[in-house]
């Protein structure tokens, strides 16, 4: 066992240092994932507009009920703001490790070596699972490791889940 | 690798020889009803008065008669269904009286197993045994073992961890101590004296009580705080004292040997190469003698010291023992953030500092109390960077070290482009640091001890 992954990081070491001379190739989030924020958005704020309008224009008068024109202006904020964070999501399957890079303010990026996953998941709620998408989650023997990709197709998800068991099967290493 | 263990399966097994604890062990638990009825008593005292006058001697002489054999029934009960038995790959532990509960400990997974005698058990002759595997808890643990069954099945266990033929285990023995350190009496109670959370708790328990006298005149409230509050301080002076009173720490090819404590006896023993991370630090009035503590980080493992005080070479060649081929690096090798990172975290931004040897991540953080934490590389789980709004405008970024023990290493405030690269470089390193490591039964075949 022990000999078995000391050749396959021996063997991939070459590959991985030819390949961490050109960049990463980046894997965006499909639309689906968008869609759905979006939507939910839409859907919530609109019928806190809708329903203060009601509200203020019943209780205090029409001209109150443009405060209502807040939420709409949130939702509208929001749009463009789910929209960068999205677009911010990606992830890279290296030869050796899995690269998430996320995040627009608070930028965060992430490397996880396919020999320290403990366990893969995927995950999807009721929610998600209307809209046909799935999650993928990887754990470490660290707690801290946050290494969750969102909002996959759920075929692609299954796709990394095998592709990264099977990697981390190959290069696996304890604590 | 798998050939044995299917030998094994089919091959009739041999009788599993399962043992039960120490006969005192029923009696660990003897004080729990004293103490219920005590704090009960204090508590509230107006009501403990009324009800004790009410009882009659024949009610008393009644609640004995039943609660004494009861306790003593339950107790002798859970002597009597508890059960440990040592196999060629793990131990195992049977208890409970209606619920079933069997826990298997791998002993290939083990990260440290501890020896430890409080003082009654010391009186008694008797030790506690517990193996640190991530995920055990505190029922996994044999309470009582006579003492030296303890130790006998401590060498036992750390003979079968290391990779040793299960028949010649038995005999292998206690593998022979090399003393590399231990702390004098004097050195630590100055130690203890020049320490700054020593002082503050005792002014603060010195001090809070008669103030709150003085505002509310009220018994109660300042024997709440005030009874804390000194235990605290007795903690930090006195507790710390006699829980590091001889304090030694000795090289075995089993791993690391810490025996430590005065009144409680603790005997701990970490095999080599599951220490995943090591800190040096360096408290601001230690600085002139130059002395140092080291903690350290074993997964699983509750106890986080290694040296609590010492010279700095010491130290160092403890940790060389410790992280094998590794050398703590000087101050002067640090890399410090760049100078525009004092607009981020004034001051303190020069307390920062990171250095990547061939052998490990050491990032230094403090400017009074400094710390220089080290991580293997073969250690890290995960590497990550991080930059918030305020520090991309300067230009920084963080990195983010993960290692099994659930600790985070970070390298702060570092020069954004150096952090992108340090994040690639550090995951290559940490995936190729694993191939020198030693396999995880140390003895087998790859260790050259």
């Amino acid at each position: 066992m022990e000999t078995g992954s000391q050749e396959n990081t021996a063997h991939n070491g070459r590959t991985g240092a030819a390949s961490a001379g050109h960049e990463p190739v980046w894997t965006g989030l499909p639309p689906g994932l968008l869609r759905m924020r979006r939507l939910l958005l839409v859907v919530w704020l609109g019928l806190l507009t809708v329903g203060l309008a009601v509200l203020l224009g019943l209780l205090a008068g029409p001209v109150w009920a443009t405060f209502a024109l807040l939420p709409l202006a949130v939702a509208v904020w929001g749009w463009v703001m789910l929209g960068r964070n999205w677009r911010s999501w990606r992830y890279a399957e290296r030869a050796d490790d899995l690269l998430i890079s996320r995040g627009v303010l608070w930028r965060e990026e992430t490397v996880v070596p396919y020999g320290r996953m403990q366990l893969v998941e995927v995950t999807s709620g009721p929610v998600e699972r209307h809209f046909g998408l799935a999650s993928v989650q990887l754990h470490t023997a660290a707690a801290a490791t946050d290494a969750t990709i969102p909002g996959l197709d759920p075929a692609e998800a299954e796709r990394l889940r095998d592709r990264l068991t099977e990697l981390g099967e190959a290069r696996s290493a304890g604590l | 690798m798998t050939a044995p263990g299917v030998d094994d399966a089919v091959r009739e097994k041999p009788p599993v020889l399962e043992r039960r604890l120490h006969p005192v062990t029923p009696l660990r638990r003897a004080w729990a009803p004293v103490a219920v009825v005590i704090g009960w008593a204090v508590h509230d005292p107006d009501q403990t008065q009324r009800q004790l006058t009410r009882l009659t001697t024949t009610t008393l002489l009644l609640a004995i008669a039943v609660a004494v054999p009861a306790a003593a029934l339950y107790g002798f009960l859970t002597w009597w269904f508890t059960h440990f038995a040592v196999t060629d790959s793990e131990l195992r532990i049977r208890t409970g009286l209606v619920f079933r509960r069997t826990a298997h400990i791998r002993l290939e997974r083990i990260q440290a197993i501890d020896v430890s005698q409080p003082l009654l058990a010391r009186v008694a002759g008797v030790a506690k045994l517990k193996l640190d595997v991530v995920g055990t808890d505190k029922k996994d643990e044999l309470a009582f073992l006579g003492a030296e069954e303890a130790r006998a099945l401590r060498a036992e266990l750390l003979a079968r961890a290391a990779g040793f033929a299960p028949e010649t285990a038995h005999e292998v023995g206690e593998a022979p101590a090399r003393e590399l350190l231990r702390t004098p009496p004097r050195e630590l109670a100055l130690s203890l004296v020049l320490t700054g959370a020593t002082w503050g708790t005792l002014a603060a328990a010195l001090v809070v009580p008669p103030i709150l006298w003085f505002a509310t005149h009220s018994v109660w409230t300042v024997l709440a705080t005030a009874l804390p509050l000194l235990g605290a301080a007795g903690a930090s002076s006195v507790g710390r004292f006699v829980a590091e009173y001889d304090w030694t720490v000795a090289d075995s090819p089993d791993g690391l040997r810490i025996d430590r404590g005065l009144l409680d006896r603790v005997h701990e023993t970490v095999p080599p190469g599951r220490v995943q991370t090591v800190r040096v630090v360096r408290p601001l009035l230690w600085r002139r003698r130059g002395w140092v503590r080291v903690e350290l980080d074993v997964a699983g493992s509750s106890n986080s010291l290694l040296v609590p005080v010492a010279p700095r070479e010491v130290a160092e060649a403890v940790i060389a023992r410790v992280l094998p081929g590794v050398s703590v690096p000087p101050e002067s090798a640090l890399s410090r953030p760049p100078r525009r990172a004092r607009w981020c975290v004034p001051v303190w931004w020069r307390g920062y500092g990171l250095v990547v040897t061939d052998g490990v991540f050491a990032a230094h953080e403090g400017l009074l109390r400094r710390s220089l934490a080290l991580v293997p590389h073969a250690k890290v789980q995960s590497v990550r960077l991080a930059q918030g709004p305020w520090k991309r405008a300067l230009g920084v970024a963080d990195v983010h070290v993960d290692t099994g023990a659930n600790k985070t290493v970070t390298a702060r405030l570092r020069d954004a482009e150096e952090a992108a690269e340090l994040l690639g470089a550090q995951a290559e390193r940490s995936r190729t640091g694993r191939r020198d490591a030693l396999p995880d039964r140390w003895m087998t075949e790859g260790a050259d001890r």
